[in-house]
């Protein structure tokens, strides 16, 4: 592990397990509110962020905030008004996104292409001291965000109509929601790229809740699943020579597959106990 | 003290008007039932009373306040007709009857001793706290229904509002709720609530409007079952569509005050 002690590999290290904690962090909200792939489409609008930042000379990270949160705010607004059309309009956006970015890419100046296979499939070795700064103020922001505000959120995303009559801010929560996204979305890029960035967020959730049974739990695991599956990720991609992103999703999706097949046997030996399984205790009690 | 005063109301979805005139009013201390037949108006009426439907015309006060200025949602306790959408992740019964108490906590303070102790009251009074750890996913439609009865009573509001608590419940979650609102109302607690029939509940029922087409059809004491209902033998089960338009008949005043 001579690689360790290379100061690109360490930045690279860290800022992906920052990434692997903040990504599934806020992915539970989506999930719980059935928005899995919302992130996909939150990452095709960052790219006409990246390319406005190329194109103007400014950090792209900076101009891919901005304008995956205004795309993301345009999102929830959409989604609030609950209209069939809502749907069309999503594509719309999100193909715009991409197009745009591809567009203002190919516009500036330098190296177009690989410039954008590095935006899109992520780069994490090129992560600079500054870009470090920077993911990791954003992400203990989301980090901080998501946790604090959970018993908000999980009410929030687990019934949106009962957080209402409860008084909750719903809407502030919702755009707090949507911009987190797109920070996340933002600072992941440099990771898995902006077209895996989703399934940093929703991955370890799905293999988390194969073997959980509540909300607190299923998140718990998820972070641990999320960074172990980022450190690792680019650890194996430098020793194999690998793609770090793809390396990191598919070994995130292998920890899913090994929690379904946990999940899978635990549920047959259970089997045979037929009927009073209703009158038996809880075999584990996750919390208090 | 008035508790819900509703004038003149007209709401609906979209382009379509639900409820025309609708006029009623709620004291501190009542259990008002709200019958009819389904796509009568009636959970529209309690909808656009909590907000979640814009209303048109007409006013809404809660608690002498109007709607649109009113603050004090921990003061009512809402029960869905079931449970929300959000079932992507897991979560256990207990996560989500602590949910019940964001209204009176607020959002930027932590739970505490005292809120954990208010979820194991609140499953304790719906005969449910052996669940506690359990995903709700796995409990029957009745339990879940409990649950959701569990997270409105944990806020300890003083006005519960019920959207059709007893459809598809079985008997002995239907009894375990029935105990758990004649303790609320004991209590001094108000409620409203949506029913497609009375049923076990009928004891309970102070006052039952009827709402047919929009429009309020019929106000006073609830109607005695008649008829077949009323034999010792008949379930009130309505498992059909069909069956449940034969309802519209049924709510539908014929004569005088009643409704059979």
């Amino acid at each position: 592990m001579d690689l360790l002690t290379q100061p690109f590999m360490q930045r690279a290290l860290i800022a992906a397990m920052i990434i692997g904690l903040a990504a599934p962090a806020l992915g539970i909200y989506l999930v719980q509110r059935r928005l899995s792939l919302i992130g996909d489409g939150i990452g095709h609008v960052a790219l006409t962020g990246v390319g406005l930042g190329l194109l103007t000379g400014n950090d792209p990270v900076y101009t891919a905030v901005v304008v995956s949160a205004l795309g993301a705010v345009g999102v929830e607004l959409i989604r609030e008004r609950g209209r069939t059309s809502g749907d069309l309009a999503l594509a719309m956006l999100f193909y715009g996104g991409i197009a745009g970015g591809v567009l203002l890419v190919g516009l500036s100046d330098g190296s177009g292409n690989s410039s954008l296979m590095q935006y899109l499939f992520g780069s994490p070795l090129t992560t600079s001291e500054s870009d470090l700064v920077v993911i990791g103020g954003l992400g203990a922001a989301v980090l901080t965000v998501m946790l604090f505000f959970r018993p908000a959120l999980f009410a929030l995303c687990n019934d949106e109509e009962y957080a209402k009559v409860s008084g909750l801010p719903v809407r502030t929560l919702n755009i707090l929601l949507a911009v987190t996204t797109a920070v996340t979305v933002t600072i992941a890029m440099r990771t898995v790229g902006l077209l895996l960035v989703s399934a940093l967020m929703v991955v370890p959730v799905a293999a988390a809740q194969q073997l959980t049974r509540g909300f607190v739990s299923t998140m718990t695991a998820a972070l641990a699943i999320g960074v172990s599956a980022a450190g690792a990720g680019v650890l194996v991609s430098a020793e194999a020579n690998t793609a770090p992103g793809a390396t990191t999703v598919l070994l995130a999706l292998a920890a899913f597959a090994a929690a379904a097949i946990g999940a899978s046997i635990r549920h047959r030996l259970r089997r045979p106990a037929p009927q009073p399984v209703a009158s038996e205790p809880p075999d584990v009690v996750l919390h208090g | 003290m008035s508790v819900v005063e509703v004038s003149h109301l007209a709401a609906g979805y979209d382009g379509r008007e639900v409820l025309h005139d609708v006029s009623l009013s709620v004291t501190a201390g009542d259990v008002v039932a709200i019958l009819g037949a389904n796509g009568s108006g009636k959970s529209t009426l309690i909808r656009t009373i909590l907000g979640l439907v814009p209303s048109r015309r007409g006013e809404i006060h809660l608690f002498g306040t109007p709607q649109q200025r009113f603050r004090r949602w921990e003061r009512i306790g809402y029960v869905p007709q079931r449970l929300g959408a959000g079932s992507g992740v897991p979560a256990t019964v207990g996560e989500v009857v602590a949910s019940g108490l964001l209204a009176r906590r607020g959002v930027f303070r932590f739970p505490g001793a005292a809120d954990k102790a208010a979820v194991r009251d609140a499953l304790t009074a719906v005969g449910l706290l052996d669940r506690i750890g359990d995903p709700v996913t796995t409990l029957s439609g009745g339990q879940q229904q409990r649950t959701l009865i569990a997270r409105a009573l944990a806020g300890r509001p003083d006005l519960l509002v019920l959207d059709e608590p007893n459809a598809g419940v079985d008997a002995a979650s239907q009894e375990a709720f029935a105990a758990a609102l004649t303790r609320f109302a004991g209590d001094g607690g108000t409620v409203l609530l949506v029913l497609h029939e009375l049923g076990p509940l009928r004891p309970l029922i102070g006052r039952a409007v009827v709402v047919h087409d929009g429009r309020i059809a019929y106000e006073g004491t609830p109607p005695e079952p008649a008829g077949h209902h009323a034999e010792p033998d008949h379930e009130h089960l309505h498992p059909h569509a069909e069956q449940l338009k034969a309802g519209i008949c049924e709510w539908a005043p014929t004569e005088g005050t009643k409704a059979y």
